[in-house]
């Protein structure tokens, strides 16, 4: 059944989760990823969701993403949902959960900082989220929504993904995602059955125990696991890239943007190009892993970028990275909640391109 | 290899092969308590007849290698947050047994917020809290329930409860709060006994430990949270002989930490 609504994207994400069998939440308020448990603790009870067993409110981020931790050992769907002051002190749970090989959820509606910042969106937990954040060596999935549409339709995506490779994945909102109203068609979502009999905690009758940890002592069999872990993120580098393009076939010029900058940027390309411009957008739909391919590839006729971000430059150095040093990459970057304009953005492409 | 006591070897002997443990030695120092413990746990699980249906949390500490002892399922949990895992898996399980054993840095400092919310929630998880008034795994800094005067690597000259703030009784603490349900504090360390036929050893304390430990998987599975609060030595890290360490225990640590039932909301002990 689709049905058309108007809601909130942290609400849209909350009935994403729960239309794809959510079975555990664990909550701890901030400001502005408060509607997604607020919309669960709602819908607590409601006979519709069936799976949906257990709603708690943790004292505090580190007790809740430790308890999602506990929860996620059993095999069941269990996420939280945070916001970057909070999303820093999930970064310890995390590592765990990635060096035991969890599937679990977690969504950073992004905002300002560093430090208590403000609420107002920013785009500045790029690196946290998609170098790991956390200590060692491991990856989130992060996959990076840019409409209220999307964050519906993406907390099915991400469980799956997280229960495919056993690993974390993230949602990567922010303080615009979580907050902007829309009209949407709210998506059809299947949820998918996992199987986690060979590795989830509770029923060791008939079978050796299971041992979830994270630590070796013996370095070479430490080494062996992190070989392991990192042959799986290769794997996901292979097969999980997401990204969406907007008129790069011909592109001359590229605009490489996510989330909520995407929108805007999408405005300005069909601007210029009414105007005869050879220029198109690159929206990477999962940061980690990111598409340097694409970029790569984007490169054989596109000779200049211009990365827009609302950061100070961070997925920028993935762009270059990706461009291998075949094409100019120029930045343009909003922080503290305020938005690029698309007069500002074309400035500086005229800016860039008149160089 | 480290020697064992022989009153170890007897208690061992005593208890036998148990389904609960592997096969695999463990890495804890001759003398320790937490063998004791391993091994207490673990018949209490069999006696119960609940090892497919338990899973223990291995928090950070001496306790962090129990994985390789219990013949059951595991989770690991960063330092401190062990009440919190257990939290997560019973709400969506709670058909299982969960525990986790935990030391007195981990549980009264670091986790503090954890075991405290796990009590005031009632979470029907058993937390085993090894008091040995020491950081043991790291060598040897103070710990909450460092004695006034005692010496450690970060007391070097004694710890000065003006400057550091008191010993932390856990058992007071926990029981304090309207949550919890079973609360006792024990001692895991035998005592030496003379007796006319010359010196031998009590192993009364254990058996009360061991009554205990049961007493907590049971209210446990009555909905319960427990806490135990197991006093033990750490003679290497103390810098005491082993006998004179469990003496240390048994003579100055039930001063500051006296034993005793703190809580029993639902009258285990009586039934």
């Amino acid at each position: 059944m689709t049905e058309r609504v108007y809601m909130k994207g942290n609400e849209a994400l909350a009935y994403g989760a729960l239309k794809a069998k959510l079975n555990a939440y664990f909550a701890y308020p901030i400001t502005p990823s408060t509607e997604i448990p607020e919309t669960l603790a709602k819908e607590f009870g409601n006979p519709e969701y069936p799976d949906f067993k257990v709603f708690l409110q943790a004292a505090s981020e580190l007790e809740a993403a430790n308890m999602v931790l506990g929860a996620a050992a059993s095999g069941v769907r269990a996420m939280t949902a945070t916001s970057s002051p909070g999303f820093s002190l999930k970064q310890e749970a995390l590592s765990y959960a990635a060096g035991m090989e969890l599937p679990l959820l977690i969504v950073n509606v992004n905002r300002g900082g560093p430090g208590l910042g403000n609420i107002a969106p920013e785009q500045g937990d790029y690196f946290q989220m998609t170098k790991g954040g956390g200590h060692g060596s491991y990856h989130l999935i992060v996959l990076a929504p840019n409409s209220v549409q999307e964050m519906a339709s993406f907390p099915k995506i991400a469980f799956d993904l997280a229960f495919k490779y056993r690993n974390p994945a993230c949602i990567a909102g922010d303080a615009f995602t979580g907050q902007l109203k829309e009209d949407i068609i709210f998506p059809r979502i299947e949820p998918t059955e996992y199987d986690v009999s060979s590795w989830a905690v509770g029923d060791a009758k008939g079978r050796e125990r299971h041992v979830l940890n994270s630590m070796n002592l013996d370095p070479e069999v430490h080494a062996k696991h992190v070989a392991h872990l990192d042959e799986k993120y290769k794997m996901i580098q292979q097969n999980e890239i997401r990204y969406e393009t907007h008129l790069t076939d011909d592109a001359e010029i590229v605009i490489a943007a996510y989330g909520i900058a995407s929108r805007i940027c999408k405005s300005v390309v069909n601007k210029l190009r009414r105007g005869g411009s050879k220029i198109g957008l690159f929206r990477p739909i999962t940061l980690w892993p990111f598409p340097y391919d694409e970029v790569r590839k984007l490169t054989e006729h596109a000779k200049r970028f211009l990365v827009v971000e609302l950061n100070t430059g961070q997925m920028v150095e993935d762009v270059r990275l990706g461009a291998e040093g075949r094409a100019r990459i120029d930045f343009l970057g909003k922080v503290g909640g305020l938005l690029p304009t698309e007069r500002e953005i074309e400035d500086k492409i005229a800016e860039t391109t008149s160089v | 290899m480290t020697a064992q006591l022989p009153i170890q070897e007897d208690f061992r002997k005593k208890l036998g092969k148990l389904e609960a443990l592997t096969d695999k030695p463990t890495h804890y120092c001759q003398g320790c308590e937490h063998g004791e413990l391993t091994r207490l746990i673990a018949s209490a699980i069999e006696n119960l007849g609940i090892r497919e249906k338990t899973v223990m949390i291995d928090s950070v500490g001496c306790s962090v290698l129990a994985f390789d002892y219990f013949n059951i399922d595991h989770i690991q949990s960063p330092h401190g947050r062990a009440p919190a895992i257990a939290t997560g898996l019973k709400r969506v399980r709670p058909d299982l047994a969960v525990y986790t054993v935990q030391g007195d840095g981990d549980t009264l400092a670091i986790g503090l917020l954890e075991v405290m919310y796990a009590a005031i929630r009632g979470e029907p998880i058993s937390v085993f809290l090894v008091n040995n008034a020491i950081y043991g795994m790291t060598g040897g800094q103070m710990a909450p329930t460092t004695l006034q005067g005692q010496v450690t690597t970060t007391t070097p000259y004694g710890r000065d409860v003006g400057f550091t703030g008191a010993p932390v009784d856990g058992s007071k603490l926990i029981s304090a709060i309207d949550g919890s349900a079973y609360v006792k504090r024990v001692s895991l360390a035998i005592s030496e006994l003379e007796t006319p036929k010359g010196k031998t050893y009590s192993i009364k304390n254990i058996l009360e430990a061991k009554q205990t430990i049961e007493n907590a998987f049971k209210v446990q599975m009555m909905g319960g949270f427990t806490f135990v609060e197991c006093l033990s030595s750490c003679w290497v890290n103390w810098k005491l002989p082993i006998m004179e360490a469990k003496r240390f225990v048994n003579e100055r640590l039930v001063k500051q930490y006296p034993l005793g039932t703190y809580k029993d909301k639902f009258g285990i002990e009586k039934k």
